[in-house]
């Protein structure tokens, strides 16, 4: 093994000890906070430090007990379908948005204001009109996620389409494209590494938003399970569902990441 | 053959400045080009030249006067003018055929694929860059590339080939060698070109006529200078040739002791 490649196994690990220190300077402090062990235990199944024989809540993650019970499996796929609606619209609008922003200094002046304004918005914000414009669960989380992540979208976009060089725009001139050859042939091409960017972001957004979005709204996903658990008092698996949602989180920024280097010209040909 | 080809008939561009007058950057321009011949624009930086070349291309357009050819008004950029820029502008997502098909397959769009085939591969031969086919931009050198952009505007037909300083960001041998490669060409099929150089000799080697340019604003044309010398030409012999040094001297005299600029 060589030495680049230790550091990058070795030192995640000391830190890994180190927040494992922390959490049971922690658990030990604070009444009934659950340690290390007993959330490995509540995830995994095992005997817990009390000795109760315990199934973990990752050990069948896709058992249906009823309409109300579900697996953690469920509960994330759940999750995933709404932040993928919701990101979706966010992409689908969004785009043809920044691409129109970018191209056209009139657009850009009349909506920028309204841009900036609703860019900071907090998703929690918005939730509770939402829900009352929608009155059901599944809509007002997607258009929850729609709204707080279409922004860098647009942002990104617009920045992509303003940095095609004015040479690259003299040869569509002098070749006479019209208006859809010059968005397919030129800006389109210069734009997507820019608009991934803004994808990447928004996506990020989604996923932190599902989260806060189904704890108000209830019903099934990883954001109501994680608050079902505080009001069954199982901790541990909060800890549980806060790490689940990270390692998620983290896995789709990687897949966005690798999508963006795929389709990004000036990481083509370089590899 | 019409003599009038291109003509410029009081041609003048200003620019306009905030709260002060207009900045004339060229004014009262004539100018006749014949078909085929190639000319050259030279003058000191800020004579306005690639001005003059924006305006011909219709990039730019003049704010007096008439630029016509072919006895048509230019109104704005077409394909019938091709600039090759000086910074080649190829695209970089793309690859020197697809560069080069992309242009071909908007101006010729009757073309069939085997046909657009064979004219891509044909401009790719004439500037010899065959193993560079399918490498993208960023693959292959600056001379390559503005091979290519060579390419690429000769491809779709132009009636005037329009060249913005077109080997000014290259090296001297870099640049010898594409002037090579533009007199061959050039020897072959029959272009109508307008070149835009502040190289004196490049200017004397490539054209039938020298365009020399007074330091702007206001900038015009002082002079022009007939090059009598018989093609293909040969750079290391003519730099014995009387007609050769007669021309270079035209230039270097007018440059630098009627219109010498201090500041540079």
């Amino acid at each position: 093994m060589n030495k680049e490649l230790l550091k990058r196994v070795f030192l995640p690990m000391v830190v890994l000890v180190l927040i494992i220190q922390v959490w049971i300077g922690i658990a030990t402090t604070i009444e009934d906070f659950p340690t290390p062990g007993d959330t490995y235990v509540a995830a995994f199944g095992g005997v817990n430090s009390e000795g109760d024989e315990i199934i973990g809540v990752l050990s069948d993650p896709f058992y249906i007990e009823n309409q109300d019970d579900k697996g953690l499996y469920w509960q994330v796929i759940e999750s995933l379908k709404r932040v993928f609606a919701g990101f979706s619209l966010a992409i689908l609008i969004g785009v043809p948005f920044g691409l129109m922003l970018g191209m056209s200094k009139t657009a850009q002046y009349a909506f920028d204001p309204f841009i900036q304004i609703f860019k900071p918005i907090s998703p929690l914000a918005w939730l509770p009109l939402l829900l009352y414009i929608f009155q059901d669960i599944n809509m007002t989380a997607i258009s929850t996620i729609f709204v707080t992540s279409i922004w860098p979208i647009i942002i990104n976009t617009a920045l992509g389409v303003k940095s095609v060089s004015e040479d690259y725009m003299n040869v569509a001139k002098v070749l006479r494209f019209t208006p859809l050859e010059k968005i397919l042939n030129i800006i389109l091409p210069v734009s997507v590494p820019f608009i991934f960017t803004g994808m990447r972001l928004s996506l990020g957004i989604a996923w932190l938003v599902i989260v806060a979005a189904e704890m108000l709204t209830g019903g099934i996903g990883i954001g109501f399970w994680i608050w079902d658990e505080y009001n069954n008092l199982n901790y541990h698996n909060i800890i549980i569902g806060i790490i689940l949602v990270g390692l998620i989180g983290y896995l789709l920024d990687l897949a966005m990441g690798m999508m963006a280097n795929h389709f990004d010209y000036t990481k083509k040909g370089r590899a | 053959m019409s003599e009038k080809f291109l003509s410029l008939e009081g041609v003048e561009k200003r620019f306009p400045i905030a709260g002060k007058d207009d900045y004339v950057a060229v004014t009262d321009v004539d100018l006749e080009i014949k078909e085929n011949e190639i000319i050259s624009i030279i003058g000191h930086s800020g004579c306005g030249k690639s001005t003059l070349l924006n305006m011909i291309s219709g990039l730019d357009a003049q704010s007096e006067g008439a630029i016509i050819l072919e006895n048509k008004h230019i109104d704005g950029p077409g394909p019938e003018r091709a600039v090759v820029f000086q910074n080649h502008s190829l695209l970089p997502w793309l690859t020197v055929y697809n560069n080069i098909e992309m242009a071909v397959k908007k101006v010729m769009p009757e073309l069939d694929s085997k046909e657009l085939r064979e004219r891509v591969e044909k401009f790719i031969s004439m500037v010899n860059l065959e193993h560079a086919r399918d490498k993208l931009p960023d693959e292959i050198s600056g001379g390559m590339k503005q091979r290519v952009g060579i390419a690429r505007a000769l491809s779709i037909k132009p009636k005037v080939l329009l060249m913005d300083e077109p080997f000014g960001a290259l090296d001297s041998l870099t640049r010898a060698n594409l002037q090579e490669h533009l007199m061959r060409i050039q020897q072959n099929v029959k272009n109508t070109v307008v070149i835009i150089t502040h190289d004196i000799d490049e200017a004397v080697l490539l054209s039938d006529r020298v365009i020399m340019m007074t330091n702007g604003p206001d900038a015009t044309i002082g002079e022009i200078l007939e090059v009598n010398l018989d093609r293909p030409r040969n750079r290391v012999e003519l730099q014995h040739d009387p007609e050769y040094i007669r021309c270079r001297e035209a230039i270097l005299s007018f440059l630098y002791e009627k219109f010498a600029k201090d500041d540079e």
